[in-house]
């Protein structure tokens, strides 16, 4: 969300604290306890969740439909530039054959991005709106929730756990864990060294869903912080900064600051998007590999 | 923040987007893309193709042109030739039949002569013939001096 509109709320102005709190809260059915929760919905995360994955599937589908193998139109031309973009991608990385991980590797691509966009409307646009029918907090950017980019992440890690299994086998998934990276002829030795292995491998493997998650969460998150500290600057004063010059100097800094950071976060949004996406990839072409 | 239900309905919307992505957006969407670029390499083929065979047509009609300029030369030479030898048969046979006139001219003059000196060879011989009668007044045998007169005539 960047900071293009002075947050102008038009009774009592909120503290620092207040501000910050009410935009790192979510919009729920109940206070939640503990770390976790699972009687808790955050009702703002699947909202934008399912909203943008309307947009990406409805864009994507309305092109698929009305594709032509003649000349394609701007439209069937952008989406097909993100198509072969992904396809080129999985291709140099991915060498096997496989009708999941390209599809998988677009709608991650493209769904996380969109994720990662609504970082970029104004920090209190959509609470605003939010506020006046009625619903006390909403986060718009769902790429800053735990929740959303674990569901991805875990799927992701879930689907790494079903292909090493299927190529390799039970046995040969297990082997991977006990007899790698240090491996010894004397049976012994091995017996020793099994132990040791797996725990180096146990962390490396669940490390990839935890690192894949917190890798956007961290980025997406710190960028909407930065949005909400930019909008700080004339929070306190409110329309008053409008009388003074010093007032002016501020709406001046926050608008260039604001201007200078949505243009940064873009390029955050879309890079974490694109590793999102090539992790995702590299994970799945190593669990095809044969060792 | 803390994990909650939201996990798992993302888990949920993620696995049926990526379903319908898989099912209904990309097959459809590459075969459109590979499908065009299949009648492109098609296309681009078929304007090699057809550039190749322009190109042979070219030669062809150039190797046509030059045949038709040889045989034109060769017409010509033929042709030049023959009324070389038109001319030259010509000449020949009117200097033939130049000689032939000259020829027959001549028998005919050489013929006139000879008749011409044979009856002046007569003439001369009666005349001597009535001179002498005359000088000696009486007849001479013609027949006698025949040998005579003659030798005479052939002197003339």
């Amino acid at each position: 969300m960047s900071t293009m509109l002075p947050s102008l709320y038009a009774a009592a102005r909120p503290s620092l604290t207040e501000y910050i709190t009410h935009h790192i809260t979510f919009l729920t059915n109940e206070r939640p306890v503990g770390i976790i929760d699972f009687s808790v919905v955050n009702f703002d995360s699947v909202f934008f969740s399912i909203a943008l994955a309307v947009l990406f599937a409805g864009m994507f589908f309305t092109a698929a439909r009305r594709a032509t193998t003649g000349v394609p139109g701007k439209f069937q031309g952008f989406i097909e530039l993100i198509l072969g973009f992904v396809d080129s991608q999985v291709k140099d990385t991915f060498q096997g054959t496989s009708r999941l991980i390209a599809p998988l590797a677009l709608t991650i691509f493209c769904w996380v991005f969109l994720f990662n966009f609504m970082d970029l409307l104004p920090v209190d646009l959509l609470p605003d709106v939010a506020r006046s029918i009625g619903l006390g907090h909403l986060k718009d950017v769902p790429s800053t929730d735990l929740n959303i980019v674990f569901g991805l992440s875990l799927t992701v890690f879930a689907l790494i756990i079903f292909y090493s299994i299927r190529m390799k086998g039970l046995g040969g998934f297990i082997a991977e864990f006990t007899l790698h990276p240090f491996a010894s002829k004397n049976l012994l030795l091995q017996a020793l060294l099994v132990p040791v292995n797996l725990l180096l491998e146990s962390v490396m493997f669940f490390a990839r869903p935890i690192s894949l998650a917190l890798r956007l969460y961290g980025n997406l998150y710190a960028g909407e912080m930065v949005f909400v500290l930019i909008a700080l600057l004339t929070l306190k004063s409110g329309y008053h900064a409008l009388a003074s010059a010093g007032g002016w100097a501020m709406i001046v800094l926050q608008f260039v600051l604001g201007l200078a950071w949505t243009g940064f976060d873009l390029v955050i949004g879309l890079l974490q998007a694109f590793i999102f996406m090539m992790l995702t990839v590299v994970y799945l072409s190593q669990a095809y590999e044969h060792h | 923040m803390n994990i909650n239900l939201t996990l798992i309905i993302q888990m949920i919307v993620f696995a049926l987007l990526v379903w319908f992505t898989m099912s209904r957006i990309w097959p459809p969407l590459m075969r459109a893309v590979e499908e065009r670029q299949r009648k492109i390499a098609q296309g681009l083929a078929a304007a090699d193709r057809g550039e190749q065979e322009l190109q042979q047509a070219r030669q062809g009609a150039e190797a046509i042109l030059r045949e038709a300029r040889e045989r034109a030369g060769q017409i010509i030479e033929q042709a030049q030739h023959r009324a070389n030898d038109i001319v030259g048969q010509a000449r020949v046979s009117a200097s033939q039949e130049g000689q032939r006139l000259v020829a027959s001219a001549q028998q005919q003059i050489d013929l006139q002569a000879s008749r011409a000196r044979e009856s002046l060879r007569r003439d001369v011989g009666e005349i001597a013939i009535a001179a002498a009668s005359k000088l000696l007044e009486r007849e001479i045998d013609a027949r006698a001096h025949q040998e005579l007169i003659s030798k005479l005539a052939a002197q003339i």
